[in-house]
């Protein structure tokens, strides 16, 4: 095979400073993680080629959804760039990563400093989470026109109606979704860098107050700030670093639904069903010989989907597969969300997902990794958007 | 306290409709498809001979949330809920269920359009209809 997958590997990783309400600026984060993932690659900022990052820009009222744009960062670093791209819409957050791939595959740019800073928890202070529109002036045009009227404000309404036909349909119970959230915090607590790591009993969860039936507060992430900064290289330079890389060995980029949040065909199983399948379809290799799963947990019902969407278990069966967390363990058959999610460890949106495949493909996970790791599996988003990318561990010098 | 549409060619016919109590969504006057978001092509057969069309308000629960956060300091709980229309499968709008007895709403149980006026945006939300047994 030579999809053009095979010729990237993540070189590189880095993370700035994690935390609630730092007050630090997302451009400086995003110098500090990326800092640190040149030189974690063996490179200097004069080899960067190619700069990619999600979302991009930094819309107006974004409250911290969106870093520092690429202009700032290359001014900042002073790059000189073969290659350059940043944007919303895509595979998910995935997509900054799947279009570094792209360009080292085609030959682009050699080494791509991917990039995702948020500021939340900074921006939006101590009054909670900052709700979608409400508050607003204005008028609402566009696709949020028809849930911003009705008070849908948040994306726990809009996915709460998707766990709830789940629910419906296959039985699934709070029992069940919980576990996601109490497995999550178990494996925070063996990650120094988590944000909540205070053991979580399935009482804790099930007594917390409901946000949006079923989602309770424990269903949902947690706002934070920091940076994550990855090094696509080509794969020729596995051989001048120090330690494993992460082999790109397939994405998965499909939208085949209504990309909507109301009007997709089966609210169960969102767009991640499209990218898990089109993932699978660029690979040999089979979801049994996947070593540790990083699914995206935005809110727990997501990290269900994915789990249905990769075909770690069969449709609608990802309630009995969680129950009592045994499967998804450190010790389990698919050890899941390693670093405790954005559920514990804070909402990276997306990136910390990526970020804790390749500590756990290098070894280097402490107390949390997992033994003998050489496959990882990741995906991102929820709703009508996703992305889905495998990883594995190829030796470095 | 709504947060109210932005009124423009495509969607005003949408959300004024319910001004004579009559809910209209977008018909393909060539293979009688209904479309929605509105949008300027029929996406079964090609056609732009596209124009609003009563339906019956009638419609079923596809699923719905009860909503406890208080997003925008309104009343809370309320309740969300996406409603399939009867007059074609998977037609969709999310809205609100207007009812004072919020664990009589399930999924399946059927449902008739009411507009809250805003004039001249008149939101369509539903009620249950009468003497269904959840």
């Amino acid at each position: 095979m030579t999809d053009f997958e095979r010729r990237a590997v993540i070189s590189g990783i880095g993370q700035s400073q994690i935390g609630r309400r730092l007050g630090r600026t997302g451009l400086d984060l995003t110098i500090e993680a990326t800092l640190r993932a040149v030189d974690d690659a063996g490179l200097t900022l004069s080899d960067i080629d190619g700069l990619s990052t999600y979302p991009g820009g930094s819309p107006a009222g974004s409250s911290g959804f969106a870093g520092p744009g690429t202009p700032e960062v290359q001014d900042a670093l002073r790059l000189h760039l073969n290659w350059h791209s940043g944007g919303l819409e895509g595979a998910a957050q995935l997509a900054a990563v799947v279009n570094a791939v792209m360009a080292v595959g085609s030959g682009l740019a050699r080494h791509v400093l991917v990039y995702r800073t948020v500021t939340e928890a900074t921006e939006q202070g101590s009054g909670g989470r900052q709700p979608i529109g409400a508050g607003g002036a204005g008028r609402v045009s566009g696709a949020m026109q028809w849930t911003l009227p009705f008070r849908a404000f948040s994306a726990a309404n809009w996915l709460a109606m998707n766990a709830q036909r789940h629910f419906h349909e296959f039985g699934t119970t709070r029992d069940q979704l919980g576990m996601i959230a109490v497995t999550a915090r178990r494996h925070a607590g063996l990650n120094p860098a988590a944000i909540y790591r205070d053991p979580l009993t399935l009482e804790d969860y099930l007594t917390a107050r409901m946000i949006t039936t079923p989602f309770g507060l424990y269903d949902c992430d947690v706002p934070v700030d920091g940076s994550t900064a990855l090094i696509v290289s080509h794969a020729d330079h596995a051989r001048n670093v120090d330690h494993p890389v992460a082999s790109v060995e397939a994405v998965g980029t499909a939208l085949r639904g209504r990309p909507s949040w109301d009007q997709w065909d089966d609210l169960t199983t969102m767009a991640a069903r499209d990218a898990a399948a089109h993932m699978w379809s660029r690979t040999d290799l089979k979801p049994s010989d996947v070593d540790v799963a990083e699914l995206y947990d935005g809110f727990s019902f997501l990290t269900m989907a994915w789990l249905e969407a990769f075909g770690f278990c069969g449709r609608g069966e990802s309630g009995p597969f969680v129950e009592g967390g045994e499967r998804i363990g450190l010790g389990g058959v698919l050890p899941l969300n390693t670093h405790g999610g954005q559920l514990s460890a804070g909402r990276l949106h997306g990136f910390g997902f990526i970020h804790e495949a390749c500590v756990q493909l290098r070894g280097d996970g402490g107390l949390r990794q997992v033994d003998g790791a050489e496959v990882a599996i990741v995906g991102n988003g929820g709703g009508p958007v996703a992305g889905a990318m495998l990883l594995t561990r190829a030796d470095g010098r | 306290m709504r947060l109210l549409p932005a009124l423009d060619g495509t969607n005003e016919f949408f959300w004024t409709s319910g001004r004579d109590g009559v809910l209209r969504i977008l018909r393909c006057g060539g293979c009688g498809y209904w479309l929605h978001p509105p949008s300027p092509r029929c996406p079964e057969c090609g056609g732009r001979d596209l124009s609003p069309e009563a339906v019956s308000g009638r419609g079923r629960i596809v699923s719905y949330t009860i909503n406890h956060q208080p997003w925008d300091g309104g009343d809370v709980p309320y309740a969300l809920a996406i409603v399939a229309l009867v007059e074609q499968a998977g037609l969709r709008l999310t809205t609100n269920i207007v009812e004072s007895d919020l664990d009589r709403i399930e999924i399946g149980l059927e449902v008739s359009v009411v507009f809250e006026n805003h004039d001249p945006v008149f939101l369509p939300l539903f009620e249950l209809l009468d003497g269904q047994k959840p």
